[in-house]
């Protein structure tokens, strides 16, 4: 026997045969490849004639041959279908607790699938409304210096738009837009702060946004042309048409209303309050020799984005190679700088990296995966449930599916039965999940301002077909295995003897799932726990510099003077500086420094006489800046420890006095001030300067000392408000802002906790049907130890012995593995972190024990605490 | 149904089945015709013209008796109807018909 079966053609050819031919010829055909084989296998050799069997049987796959799939199975698997919906309702019924533990662990990971599909469908019909949006791509620069890791930036040069005009064919319409168009907008006394982009003609061409008035053609084309959104034309000339109308805009500027625009949809991927024509911008700041440079020079990338509309032939390969090229000859005029570009599709923006200048808000495709991820393994753990649970009750209904055999069900009738099962809690599932949905979205909309600010979650109605093919497509998955190891079962053993062994062969399945269910809950709490304590650590970090009761209100460009002089009066103010930025939030000022025929980037502030000692900043060596009237030049700077290191400037003192070069500039190096994190901590100290430029304030920072908080905010409000009436006081403490500014770990912490809790809570409900179960069916079992003599205690250690040591294989798998994520992946490129203790890695396992024991043990100690006399007598 | 006219290759299986008499099964068949044409035969081809041949009514076919070989499966063997011998003595005739046509000294020539 063994040597026939070792001359077998494959078998899986075998099957093929068996599935399409016609009953009729399949002997006879088989038969004769069956000899061809023989022969071929004494002839060409074992591989070759296998080889040539396989050929043969898919050469056979012909018209003739195929058997004729039959109409009538079809009828009756409809008329079938509606019994099986009866006997699974039926099914459902009567086992209130396992079909409740089941609809409650689908429900709620459900419902975070519904979530998910309505996350991901939104991000993906962002920009949908532009016509031949798919044709639409954004020119996006790539910055490298020397040989540092290239960043990526939404934005490229101004020259990019000549550049691309003149080298690169195949493109329909193309628009350059720059930031920083608007201000206040005076019209008689009315003063509306608005903001928008500088946009050339083509925006027109390669946008759709619906423009309600004016010509498309010519309405950005003539100097000091705007066009507003309806809602901004409103603003400013009420009911009045806006049309030809001009208003002042800042200081001196006069501009006419050339068009109106519908305000952006809250889809596009930008905003704006208004457009202002391009060649305006050109007349302003492309005059003189630096005006020159704006125009031309290839890395002023900063503010400025360019958008193309290729043809439609256009292939975006060669476009992108011509970009390439471009960057490649335009970076030799620069010293160790790359700049090159490449295309974004419109509509991959959304959804697309993370950029740096991005336009507006973006989600990030990585957001998108990871988020997409957890839900899949809340999802799985509440599948796994399912199939758990509905293997282990097979026992009691392997008589149901025997008979159905006998009366003659064939194999993928029962598997069509125990998949309509499963469907329909599914669907039943997924009416509860949707409540639950509505609970949970404004939460998630809430995690952070960012997320509120561009998604909504809008319930189309489409969402609701996808809701539904998603309940359906998980009670296939989860009703799966069940049905495939139900549909299995031999008609005879399952009548004869429902308790053979044979019959829970599945369940080291079984363990296996629970096993990876338990691991996945722990590693989430795990994962939760390590997220809280690098956020505490990180706001607990030493900084090097004080931020208590620091306040920092934002200038929002008026004169610092006078609002020093204003604050000053309030008494609770103890020390006022200035300064360009607030440093340690996560956003760094660059400059190019140079010294000694060496070069690199210098991070920097620009301050005032009173900004470290109003922070604590220590200073090494050397003196503080002198108080400087406005418009002294720049003739100064203090370094930090790490530039000095940079440059080999000697020691502290040996530094003061020598010359620098920063962006061009000479300064005399005047101090040293002690290393400190002057971004967010996962980065490392590399040089920094605080310079002293008087143009350079965005910010005034006031230190506070006052036991009546509120009415010092009041006075502050109120200082401010007379100074300034337009905008408003906007502050923020210190403290605050730092924390913001990690919010990172805060949402990751509460989206990962909140998962944690979910696949915990639908773990032990699992668990608990198990528990339920095992109780049962060894009852009389329990009964009879119980009758000779076992104690409570022994018998509830020998019902829960199986399930902990599941938990911990769960929890020896779980701990170095999430320890190794995290260690490896996560906090390996972060500079200052807190390491992760004992304390963090063994609570999710502390926890998943005790919710273990407790599901498990209350099961138990009912079973174990029963008359034995009841159960036996009942029989 | 396509019409009752034999193709050359059907008339050769045709001939095979009607020459092995009592053997005549597909393998046999293909056999049969490598040997005598001397020309590759593909078990796919012969067994298409054999149900070609089958719907249009020249050939019967029955199932035989289980033996050891071919994994257990049966063979079915064709034998030629009595429309199958019908068409064939009709063919050869139209041939012989043309072959009279021919004078002598002409064949000789070839």
């Amino acid at each position: 026997m063994s040597n026939k079966s070792a001359h077998q053609p494959p078998r899986w050819a075998d099957r093929f045969l068996e599935w399409y031919c016609r009953s009729e010829i399949l002997e006879d055909l088989q038969g004769d490849l069956y000899e061809h084989f023989e022969r071929n296998t004494i002839s060409k050799g074992k591989r070759k004639a296998r080889q040539i069997y396989c050929l043969d049987v898919l050469k056979f796959f012909r018209p003739y041959t195929i058997r004729k799939f039959k109409i009538v199975n079809n009828i009756t698997s409809f008329i079938m279908f509606k019994n099986y919906f009866k006997t699974s309702v039926r099914s459902i019924a009567r086992n209130k607790l396992f079909s409740a533990i089941n609809v409650i662990g689908l429900a709620v990971s459900m419902s975070i699938g519904l979530l998910m599909i309505t996350f991901i469908s939104e991000v993906t019909s962002f920009d949908r409304f532009h016509t031949d949006g798919d044709r639409v791509y954004r020119v996006n620069n790539k910055y490298q210096y020397q040989q540092e890791d290239p960043t990526n930036f939404a934005t490229t040069s101004v020259a990019m738009d000549e550049r691309i005009k003149e080298n690169i064919p195949g493109i329909e319409s193309q628009v350059l837009m720059t930031r920083g168009f608007g201000g206040d907008a005076k019209l008689g006394d009315k003063v509306i702060p608005i903001s928008g982009l500088w946009v050339s003609e083509g925006f027109t061409d390669v946008f759709s946004f619906d423009i309600l008035r004016g010509n498309p053609e010519t309405m950005l084309s003539e100097p000091h042309s705007v066009v507003l959104t309806d809602e901004t034309a409103e603003k400013i000339f009420g009911s009045a048409d806006p049309m030809g109308q001009t208003f002042q805009l800042g200081e001196e500027d006069i501009f006419t209303v050339t068009g109106v625009v519908k305000k952006p949809p809250f889809n596009s991927h930008f905003t704006f309050d208004a457009l202002g024509s391009y060649i305006t911008l050109m007349n302003k700041n492309g005059t003189g020799e630096s005006g020159k440079r704006w125009m031309n020079a290839w890395d002023n990338m900063w503010m400025n984005y360019v958008y193309v509309k290729l043809e439609p032939n256009t292939k975006v390969e060669e476009v992108n190679q011509k970009l390439l090229a471009l960057g490649e000859t335009e970076s030799e005029k620069y010293e160790h700088r790359i700049i090159t570009a490449s295309l974004q599709p419109l509509y991959g923006i959304m959804s697309g990296p993370d950029l740096s200048n991005n336009i507006g808000n973006s989600i990030g495709g990585e957001i998108i995966w990871i988020l997409g991820a957890l839900t899949l393994v809340v999802l799985l753990s509440a599948g796994f449930n399912y199939t758990n649970l509905s293997i282990a009750r097979s026992l009691r209904r392997s008589k149901e599916v025997g008979v159905r055999k006998v009366v003659g069900a064939t194999k993928g009738q029962i598997f069509n039965q125990f998949i309509t099962e499963a469907t329909i809690i599914s669907l039943i599932s997924v009416v509860f999940a949707y409540l639950l949905f509505m609970l949970i979205k404004p939460q998630f909309l809430g995690l952070d301002p960012s997320i509120e600010r561009s998604l909504q979650l809008n319930i189309t109605p489409i969402l609701f077909l996808y809701f539904f093919g998603f309940a359906i497509l998980v009670g296939v998955l989860a009703g799966f295995f069940p049905a495939l190891f139900l549909s299995k079962l031999q008609a005879v053993q399952a009548l004869k003897n429902a308790g053979s062994t044979k019959l829970f062969s599945k369940i080291n399945m079984r363990k296996v799932l629970i096993v990876i269910q338990f691991t996945l809950s722990m590693a989430f709490i795990i994962s939760a726990s390590i997220a809280y304590t690098q956020f505490k650590y990180a706001l607990g970090f030493d900084l090097g510099f004080k931020t208590e009761n620091v306040l920092n209100v934002r200038l929002e460009g008026n004169d610092w003077q006078k609002l020093q002089t204003a604050f000053a009066a309030i008494p609770e103010i103890t020390q006022i500086s200035k300064s360009s930025m607030i440093t340690s939030t996560g956003s760094t000022y660059a400059a190019d420094m140079k010294y000694g025929g060496d070069s690199t980037e210098l991070f920097y502030n620009d301050i005032d006489e009173n900004y470290l000692e109003l922070m604590g900043h220590e200073l090494i060596a050397g003196v503080n800046f002198d108080k400087k009237t406005p418009d002294t030049d720049e003739t100064e700077i203090i370094l930090n420890e790490a530039a000095l290191k940079r440059f080999n400037l000697g020691t502290p003192y040996e530094a003061i006095g020598k010359q620098v070069e920063v962006n061009n500039n000479s300064l005399t190096i005047i101090g040293v001030v002690k290393d400190f994190h002057y971004n967010k901590i996962e980065e490392g100290i590399e040089s920094f300067g605080f310079r002293s430029n008087n143009d350079g304030f965005y910010n005034v920072n006031l230190k506070i000392s006052s036991t009546d908080l509120p009415g010092t905010m009041n006075k502050l409000e109120n200082a401010w408000n007379e100074i300034d009436p337009i905008h408003e006081f906007e502050s923020e403490f210190y403290d605050k802002q730092i924390q913001s500014a990690y919010s990172q770990y805060q949402i990751m912490g509460t989206i990962v906790g909140f998962l944690a809790v979910l696949t915990v809570s639908i773990a032990a409900l699992g668990l608990l049907g198990m528990a339920v179960y095992t109780a049962e069916t060894r009852m009389k079992e329990i009964s009879i130890r119980k009758v000779l003599g076992a104690t409570e205690g022994s018998l509830i250690s020998l019902l829960t012995r199986g399930f902990m040591w599941l938990l911990l294989i769960s929890a020896a798998l779980a701990i170095p593995l999430t320890y190794l994520f995290f260690e490896q992946k996560i906090l390996n490129d972060i500079e200052n972190r807190a390491s992760i203790g004992v304390l963090e890695l063994f609570t999710g396992v502390i926890i998943i024990f005790g919710i273990g024991i407790l599901t498990i043990g209350s099961q138990v100690r009912k079973a174990a605490r029963a008359n034995p006399a009841q159960t036996l007598r009942s029989e | 149904m396509k019409g009752t006219n034999l193709g050359e290759f059907e008339e050769v299986v045709l001939l095979t089945i009607a020459a092995l008499l009592t053997e005549a099964y597909s393998v046999a068949i293909c056999d049969e015709i490598e040997r005598i044409t001397d020309r590759k035969v593909k078990l796919g081809v012969v067994h298409s013209v054999l149900n070609r041949l089958e719907e249009k009514g020249f050939v019967n076919s029955q199932l035989g008796e289980a033996t050891k070989v071919r994994g257990g499966r049966r063979k079915r063997y064709f034998e030629v109807t009595h429309a199958g011998k019908a068409t064939l003595q009709k063919v050869k005739s139209q041939r012989d018909e043309l072959w009279n046509l021919i004078p002598e000294f002409n064949l000789k020539m070839i």
